[in-house]
């Protein structure tokens, strides 16, 4: 049976503050939490709309480079975007791909952690593991909230540039 | 003329036009135009902008751990480095995996080539094929292929996704798994995992067929674009089998001159510096790989799947060798040269790489547990596969502690280089020479580029870090315009 939350953390691990997203789910794993499913990749492509399906919740984590420490947290819309022309594709373009393809995507938030530097080889750096301290609280209590309005209260950011053009 | 637009005679009195970076492309690369007053090409070269430094994130790390380790080098090929990394792996530890372990790697690597070539056809190309080179930028993307073809869109989907679930049943994992490991593979097939996988396979069948009907619609229908867009002769490299067929796990090297003669072959690839040398060249951090015979002028060569369609004698699944004889007879025979070519070429070894998926699932092999294989200890290790974009080599010294002491890695980007550097000074030539520059004409170079599906290797895609920045700089050097369009798509100047 399909878990009723996906949390999809995406990064590569081996890219400095890129795993942000997979070393929080390493986290969340060990809490061995009911009614959730986590899954990782290295970035985001279409076929991922799939993992969408018959799902009433959806969280994405990305490192940011650009968003405010140590997280930002919103909620999503669908959004065609330049990043469909990528072997790289963000989480909004994913919904609407999904939404063009499937119908009505599941409600979805969006966790950016803030970030520092994204070499190869390179280990977390130390600005990125605080946010992820910070990010990781959050995580645990979204985790432990289940209505729409409590997660509601977690917002962090009314992003415009998620909303539909 | 493999050379001319590559510098300038005077390159201070000129206007640089840059398009960075190429979207569709995986990594970070670059091209920069050199025009005159009268919009004139005078140069025209791609770049690679990020040092990579594989290398030496490698060095140091026990040999064990480096089939896991280079699966982080790229977001969308893992399995090929993976894969390649191993069969090097292989030689250090002195075994030839077992029959059941090279038919699982086999059928993984299938999966790879199937969702990488469903991935590149149908979400970063197709849009261009089907709406046009120039149409309108807002609908030449996967959204508007969703909303004017959805059924096209969805089969990309599927098919994708089909081939990562081969790859997961096969390495344990959606990424990072850990199924292969040196000398064999740790893993088998599950009984249920088979049937699981054999359920859907008519289906992919069938759409990989229908694939391969369509672009060869498309190329048919306007066959003088196609042939003649950024099109030149060169050379073609490849692995093949001991018989000529088509191989894309394993075989010897074979390299083809523009005329179909044979250059060398059935070469063994663990002495690959015998036959290949890489040329540094100071604007570019990628190196230009050239065959040693032919020098560094006429040496260079194309690899990926329009090469190994030329360069094979057949392919040894049916359905994907009568589409290799349709292209064949298209062609005219010959190797068919077209830049454009590789699309309907990536399209057969779908196909083909369908077919083999299926016979490999009728194997019981897949079920067996002998699955490793050693013998004496070796310092040196070379692997070399097909990779989706081409030949794929990875080469290993590791000491006496079982320590990477030195690695060199050429990945078919590389290889392609010089022929993309050459498709875009072609398509410069033929489209922009002398023309007002719109978003469409340069899309025209970006098309030449993505026929390649390059892939620089950059799997950081941290939120903000991919802005598109367009620069116009006029005869005095002084910025005119400027356009950024960032990751979001929004433009701003």
């Amino acid at each position: 049976m399909t878990a009723p939350l996906l949390i999809f953390g995406y990064g590569n691990p081996s890219r400095g503050d890129d795993a942000l997203g997979p070393l929080l789910l390493q986290r969340l794993e060990t809490l061995n939490l009911p009614h959730l499913e986590l899954l990782t990749d290295f970035q985001l492509q279409v076929e991922h709309a799939l993992d969408l399906q018959n799902r009433e919740r959806v969280l994405f984590i990305d490192a940011s480079i650009s968003c405010t420490a140590p997280y930002a947290f919103s909620r999503l819309r669908p959004q065609k975007d330049a990043s469909y022309t990528s072997h790289v594709m963000s989480p909004m373009a994913v919904l609407h791909a999904y939404q063009e393809l499937y119908g009505k995507p599941p409600l979805t938030y969006f966790l950016k952690v803030r970030g520092k530097s994204f070499e190869l080889g390179e280990p977390l750096s130390s600005e990125a593991a605080a946010n992820l301290e910070a990010a990781f609280e959050l995580l645990q209590k979204l985790c432990a909230k289940s209505s729409l309005p409590e997660w509601e209260q977690f917002v962090t950011v009314f992003d415009s540039s998620v909303l539909p053009r | 003329m493999p050379f001319e637009l590559e510098t300038a005679a005077n390159p201070d009195n000129l206007q640089r036009v840059v398009i960075e970076p190429v979207t569709r492309v995986e990594g970070h690369g670059k091209v920069t135009l050199l025009l005159d007053a009268d919009n004139r090409v005078h140069q025209a070269r791609f770049h690679i902008v990020e040092f990579r430094g594989f290398e030496k994130f490698i060095q140091g790390r026990p040999f064990t751990e480096v089939p896991v380790l280079v699966q982080r080098l790229c977001g969308i090929c893992p399995v090929s480095h993976n894969l390649a990394a191993s069969k090097a792996m292989d030689m250090i530890v002195g075994g030839t995996p077992p029959p059941a372990a090279e038919k699982l790697r086999r059928l993984m690597h299938m999966g790879q080539i199937l969702q990488s070539h469903a991935l590149h056809f149908f979400h970063l190309s197709s849009p261009d094929l089907l709406f046009g080179f120039a149409a309108d930028a807002g609908k030449r993307n996967i959204a508007g292929l969703v909303a004017d073809f959805p059924d096209i869109a969805r089969q990309g989907i599927a098919l994708r996704r089909y081939g990562q679930e081969v790859i997961r049943l096969t390495s344990g994992k959606r990424v990072h798994g850990t199924g292969v490991i040196p000398g064999g593979m740790s893993r088998n097939l599950s009984q249920d995992d088979r049937d699981y996988l054999l359920k859907e396979i008519d289906q992919v069948l069938r759409w990989s067929l229908d694939a391969v009907k369509l672009i060869k619609t498309i190329y048919s229908e306007h066959a003088d674009l196609y042939n003649g867009f950024g099109s030149y002769r060169s050379s073609f490299m490849s692995l093949v089998r001991e018989d000529g067929a088509m191989d894309l796990y394993h075989g010897g090297l074979r390299a083809r001159d523009e005329h179909g003669q044979t250059i060398f072959d059935h070469v063994d690839y663990s002495r690959y510096w015998d036959y290949i040398h890489e040329e540094v060249k100071s604007w570019s951090y990628m190196k230009f790989p050239f065959i040693r015979s032919h020098g560094r002028e006429e040496g260079w060569y194309r690899v990926g799947p329009l090469a190994r369609i030329n360069n094979c004698d057949f392919i040894p699944t049916p359905l994907a060798d009568a589409e290799r004889k349709t292209f064949k007879e298209f062609g005219g025979g010959s190797a068919t040269h077209a830049t454009l070519a590789y699309h309907w070429a990536r399209m057969i070894e779908m196909l083909h790489a369908a077919e083999a998926i299926e016979e490999l699932l009728y194997d019981d092999d897949l079920l067996s547990d002998d699955l490793l294989n050693t013998g004496e200890r070796q310092l040196r290790g070379v692997g070399v596969i097909e990779a989706p974009r081409g030949t794929l080599i990875h080469h290993y010294r590791i000491n006496e502690d079982e320590q990477i002491v030195r690695a060199n890695l050429i990945v078919a980007t590389t290889h392609n280089n010089q022929a993309m550097n050459e498709a875009i000074r072609q398509v410069a030539l033929q489209y922009l020479d002398g023309q007002q520059l719109t978003e469409g004409l340069l899309n025209y170079i970006e098309v030449a580029i993505r026929a390649f599906d390059p892939c620089l290797s950059c799997a950081t895609h941290a939120v903000g870090k991919m802005p598109l920045e367009v620069e116009l700089i006029d005869a005095e050097g002084v910025m005119t315009q400027r356009l950024i369009k960032d990751s979001d798509g929004r433009y701003r100047t």
